[in-house]
């Protein structure tokens, strides 16, 4: 076994502790609170337990499958995702081969780009290349109604859905001195530290939750919540330094910076959802709702992370 | 063997129906359908049986039949096949010169050997800007003719988004199915009347649509 396969042992065995844990103390809370199911807080709990099962067991599958394996993984997130983002936009008949670009010529381009590992292209082809294509598209249909509206979502939905999200996938494409092969375990710093803040968010908030920090975006996010929540996943970012390229510290300042733009992200995200009248993006995960739900932080740290280590640490 | 290809297409539409659409049923309270019913639903895309056959738990999808216009489905041997075969449609002239049986007598012939039926009560597909056209008068007969049977309103939204008219390409987008509560004819009621309540009940269910400016 390979020191990296070793790393990623533990940490699938570590992270696979820790869902037995929560399952344990779901089903404790369960029999004693809620027995007859009535509930709503712990039968949501234990759906998202449920939901993280899956999630972590689809990505440990990913990571054994090795390269392609992220990449087809990523995709079809990316394709779930715009698929929820596009649902709620503004479309009208004139978008219609716009959106067809969208989904079936940009989306697997840039997939296929982050195969090819060519920076230059995979860095700028969706916001140069489908930035400026997209509208075109979209003009040739002449209907100009809420136009600017309309062009400005779908381009919107591929920079958050199709862009951002690559850019986990494309950690992989990094050369960084004396962690080669290994960028698989930056994957998994970066998607563990960011759902870890977000589930410690919610159980801060939970136990000691008593201020909102944005009640007009998200009302169930609290101040205590919010500092307990990013307080303990960077100590814990910090702590898994040994799988990063990073020294403790470093990572401590990582993960800090992960989790912040993780949170507003989540805001963000959230502001959009209120704006369409919506409480979750779908209902492909139950418990969580919908894809955008439980990626949106990822997403919104994906870029900034990559971009930091690779202008730091990368060859 | 033709039974086995029909199979396999029916498998590949219902991936090929969740790919797209990622489409949920949201239930009515009183649960699933248990009875033999008909599903009335909103029409506006040539897709819109097939949302409802795919959210149908498969105990409830092997007995429900789409009620289909003979002309469409009997246009060329795909077609045929589609519609005999993979979907077990049962076919309908809409052309009154052309009839050679009542549709109301074999809709009702279908549900007596059990089958339940998915029908579109506006009669053709809504390409207007109006959320629902006014129905034809088929509901009310067949409610008349079997009036035990359950009348499911259905809708179904979005799918709409998904293919519009004239495009080939389906934009991948979620499709929501919303089944109301059963109704049934009541006694003595007049045909105006329960065509209006069917609509009605059947326009509650629409949701605000959370996208789309058309």
């Amino acid at each position: 076994m390979s020191a990296t396969q070793y790393d990623m042992f533990l940490l699938v065995l570590g992270i696979f502790g820790v869902l037995l844990v929560a399952s344990l103390v779901g089903y404790v809370l369960q029999r004693r609170l809620s027995p007859d199911g009535s509930n709503a807080a712990i039968e949501n709990l234990n759906s998202r337990i449920n939901a993280w099962w899956v999630m972590a067991i689809l990505i440990a599958i990913a990571f054994v499958a090795g390269r392609i394996g992220v990449l087809i993984l990523f995709a079809f997130c990316s394709f779930a995702a715009l698929r929820e983002f596009v649902t709620l936009t503004n479309t009208r008949r004139a978008d219609h081969w716009a959106l067809a670009t969208a989904f079936f010529v940009v989306l697997p381009v840039q997939y296929f780009l982050l195969w090819t590992e060519d920076y230059g292209i995979f860095s700028i082809f969706i916001p140069v290349y489908a930035f400026l294509l997209m509208p075109i598209i979209a003009v040739m249909r002449g209907d100009t109604q809420h136009f600017l509206i309309r062009i400005s979502e779908v381009q919107w939905a591929l920079m958050i859905c199709v862009f951002c999200a690559s850019h986990v996938p494309a950690l992989l494409t990094l050369h960084i001195p004396g962690y080669e092969g290994r960028n698989v375990l930056l994957i998994a710093f970066l998607v563990i530290v960011v759902q870890l803040s977000d589930v410690l968010q919610y159980v801060w908030g939970k136990l000691f939750g008593r201020t909102k920090i944005a009640p007009n975006l998200s009302p169930s996010k609290t101040v205590e919540g919010f500092v307990g929540g990013v307080a303990s996943a960077t100590l814990i970012g910090a702590g898994l330094w040994w799988i990063t390229p990073f020294t403790p510290i470093q990572a401590g300042v990582m993960a800090l910076v992960i989790t912040l733009m993780g949170f507003f992200g989540g805001l963000v995200m959230s502001a959009i959802k209120r704006d369409r009248g919506v409480k979750d993006w779908g209902n492909l995960i139950e418990g969580h709702g919908g894809l955008i739900d439980r990626l949106d932080s990822v997403v919104f740290s994906a870029p900034i992370f990559f971009h930091l280590t690779r202008y730091w640490w990368s060859a | 063997m033709r039974a086995l290809i029909a199979k396999l297409a029916a498998e590949v539409v219902l991936l090929f129906a969740r790919a797209v659409t990622a489409v949920r049923a949201t239930w009515h309270e009183s649960g699933l359908p248990r009875r033999r019913s008909v599903y009335f639903a909103n029409h506006s895309s040539h897709g819109d049986f097939v949302l409802i056959w795919t959210v149908l738990p498969p105990r409830l999808r092997r007995r429900v039949r789409p009620v289909a216009g003979a002309d469409y489905w009997l246009k060329s041997k795909l077609n045929s096949f589609i519609g005999r075969d993979v979907f077990n449609a049962v076919l309908i002239q809409r052309d009154r010169d052309l009839r050679e049986a009542d549709p109301v007598e074999t809709m009702a012939q279908a549900l007596d050997e059990g089958s339940s039926l998915i029908f579109f009560p506006e009669g053709t597909r809504n390409q207007t800007e109006a959320q629902l056209l006014p129905f034809k008068s088929g509901l009310f007969h067949l409610a008349t003719a079997r009036p035990d049977v359950d009348l499911v309103p259905v809708w179904i939204a979005n799918l709409n988004r998904v293919m519009p008219k004239g495009e080939f390409v389906p934009i991948p987008l979620i499709c929501t199915v919303t089944f109301g509560a059963p109704m049934h004819l009541a006694s003595g009621e007049a045909k105006e009347a329960f065509i209006e309540r069917a609509h009605a009940a059947l326009l509650a269910l629409s949701p605000k649509q959370a996208g789309g400016s058309e």
